[in-house]
């Protein structure tokens, strides 16, 4: 990719890093611009620009976040941020389920799934949040199909997990004024959908594979 | 240039400590390729882990004086928000503490340097014991969490008080106006600076050596009563040895010594104890690879202050 980084996004990443002295550590796989989609817990506004920031950059000027498009879309200032800096995928929140009926919730998601193939395309990355929304901290909630899907239409993409820790503490949900803390960042291993496995199985093993990463007082 | 370039004694202590540096790396390297048990080894590692920790604080410490008064303030500044940065994340905080927080850290804790680079003395004393007193816990009250409410205020507070108030009094040594001694103050902070580093280390060394009586294991497993009098005497006398780099004579500079030796190892027992009630066991992978600031400051914390107002009551009337 020839855009580069936008220097917003730099210096809100340089922000970051030095507000949450993130600790990265590659437990289950090596840094590679290969194409991946990174899926981790959510508990704050912070999530998605701290595991941005802690890619090298050459695999950061690859790597767009999937983000919802009720949020970024609101003032024009998060949709300057999210189009413009950051080149974040917008995607609708629910669209199966407000859907009327069966029909209607299957064509949502196919054209979700399909907004979501397109920018990966043939050389990007994703960052995928896949609780839908942020959570107290204390356990990964139950997460949503997108993955799934994502995973059987892209089968040649790493699923790799990561699991952000203390970003909760640092800049909690309601909050808009982060406190500087420390925190740790743990990629896994990579999984994919095994043949003949269900949504929901792999939908939970997914989610084992992020909350096993948990080390604050695991040890 | 800052006057602490035009000033002979300052350099001869500064190259001193070079000196000796640049021995301790290589004895500490010889000793490290000698040593073949296990226990020996670690003890040598640990000690020139320290040696490269010293290396850095003397870049740091030259770059400031480099930039004079100012760059002393804010890289004092930016050890208090390492430190605190560190200390928050050990202590258990809670949700409703959240803005009390972030007012320590983007109030509170910049306000404290300012005052003391601003030389209101009358102010920067009260600031954190008064002051921030206050504050705190209305604040924490206003958030309206009451669980725990004296805990958590007296957390925070100490936090404040360990990092902030106690710290800020090192670069604080700069702004006495001491009569005979004008612009030779970079020399009492690096003063201070030797003889708390040389007490911890030499502490440590007499404790590997002859230590065998425990003061608090509970605490602080290594600590021995050998090793805390054979290293008070020999830092207290390396002290001594530098009066003629300070305001002092030498029996003066033996009792601050002896002052900043005791208060050393008040400040790191207390830190040890500190990080046992808050179980570092969970949170030391937080720390591992940030460097463990509140360790390098611990003996600093407390002597600080103290031989500041030693100073200030004794030689800057």
């Amino acid at each position: 990719m020839n855009e580069g980084i936008h220097p917003i996004a730099s210096l809100l990443a340089a922000v970051a890093r030095f507000i949450s002295g993130v600790q990265v550590q590659w437990a289950g796989c090596e840094p590679s611009v290969r194409q991946r989609i990174y899926f981790a817990n959510h508990t704050s506004h912070l999530d998605f620009v701290v595991l941005w920031s802690a890619l090298p950059s050459e695999i950061r000027a690859r790597t767009r976040p999937i983000a919802a498009k009720d949020y970024w879309e609101e003032t024009p200032l998060r949709r300057y941020l999210a189009a413009n800096v950051f080149k974040a995928v917008l995607v609708e929140r629910g669209v199966t389920t407000k859907a009327k009926n069966h029909e209607e919730a299957r064509f949502a998601g196919r054209s979700l799934i399909e907004d979501m193939a397109g920018a990966l395309g043939s050389e990007h990355s994703l960052i995928l949040f896949p609780e839908g929304t942020r959570g107290s901290g204390e356990k990964v909630e139950t997460f949503r199909g997108g993955l799934f899907h994502l995973a059987l239409r892209r089968p040649d993409v790493e699923l790799v997990p990561a699991y952000l820790e203390n970003l909760n503490r640092i800049l909690p949900k309601g909050e808009f004024a982060p406190v500087p803390m420390l925190s740790l960042l743990t990629f896994g291993k990579p999984i994919q959908v095994e043949a003949h496995e269900g949504k929901d199985e792999f939908l939970e093993r997914a989610r084992e594979a992020v909350s096993s990463l948990r080390r604050i007082g695991s040890a | 240039m800052p006057q602490a370039f035009h000033d002979a004694t300052m350099m001869w202590l500064f190259g001193g400590v070079l000196c000796a540096l640049i021995i301790f790396h290589v004895v500490g390297n010889t000793l490290k390729n000698r040593q073949r048990r296990e226990t020996g080894r670690t003890t040598i590692d640990t000690l020139n882990a320290r040696i490269r920790a010293w290396w850095k604080m003397c870049i740091i410490f030259f770059l400031s004086i480099l930039l004079g008064r100012i760059g002393a303030l804010v890289m004092f500044a930016v050890i208090s928000f390492l430190a605190m940065r560190e200390y928050m994340t050990l202590v258990p905080t809670r949700r409703g503490d959240h803005r009390t927080l972030f007012w320590s850290f983007f109030l509170i804790m910049p306000l404290q340097y300012y005052l003391v680079g601003a030389h209101r003395y009358g102010l920067f004393a009260i600031m954190i014991p008064v002051l921030a007193f206050i504050f705190v816990p209305t604040s924490i009250a206003i958030a309206g969490d009451t669980s725990n409410f004296l805990e958590r205020s007296a957390k925070i507070q100490f936090g404040l008080m360990v990092c902030v108030y106690c710290l800020s009094h090192a670069p604080a040594l700069l702004l006495l106006n001491i009569p005979e001694f004008e612009g030779h103050n970079a020399r009492l902070l690096l003063y201070l600076g030797i003889v708390d580093q040389m007490n911890d280390i030499l502490q440590y060394v007499w404790d590997k050596l002859i230590g065998s009586h425990k003061i608090a294991w509970r605490v602080s497993p290594n600590k021995t009563w050998e090793g805390f009098a054979a290293g008070v005497v020999s830092a207290t006398a390396i002290g001594t040895a530098l009066w003629w780099a300070t305001p002092f004579t030498p029996l003066q500079s033996a009792g601050m010594s002896f002052m900043i030796c005791l208060l050393g190892f008040a400040g790191s027992l207390v830190i040890s104890a500190l990080k046992r009630d808050i179980g570092i066991k969970d949170f030391g992978v937080v720390i591992e690879g940030q460097g463990g600031i509140l360790d390098h400051i611990d003996s600093l914390c407390f002597a600080a202050p103290i031989f500041f107002h030693l100073v200030r009551y004794y030689f800057a009337p």
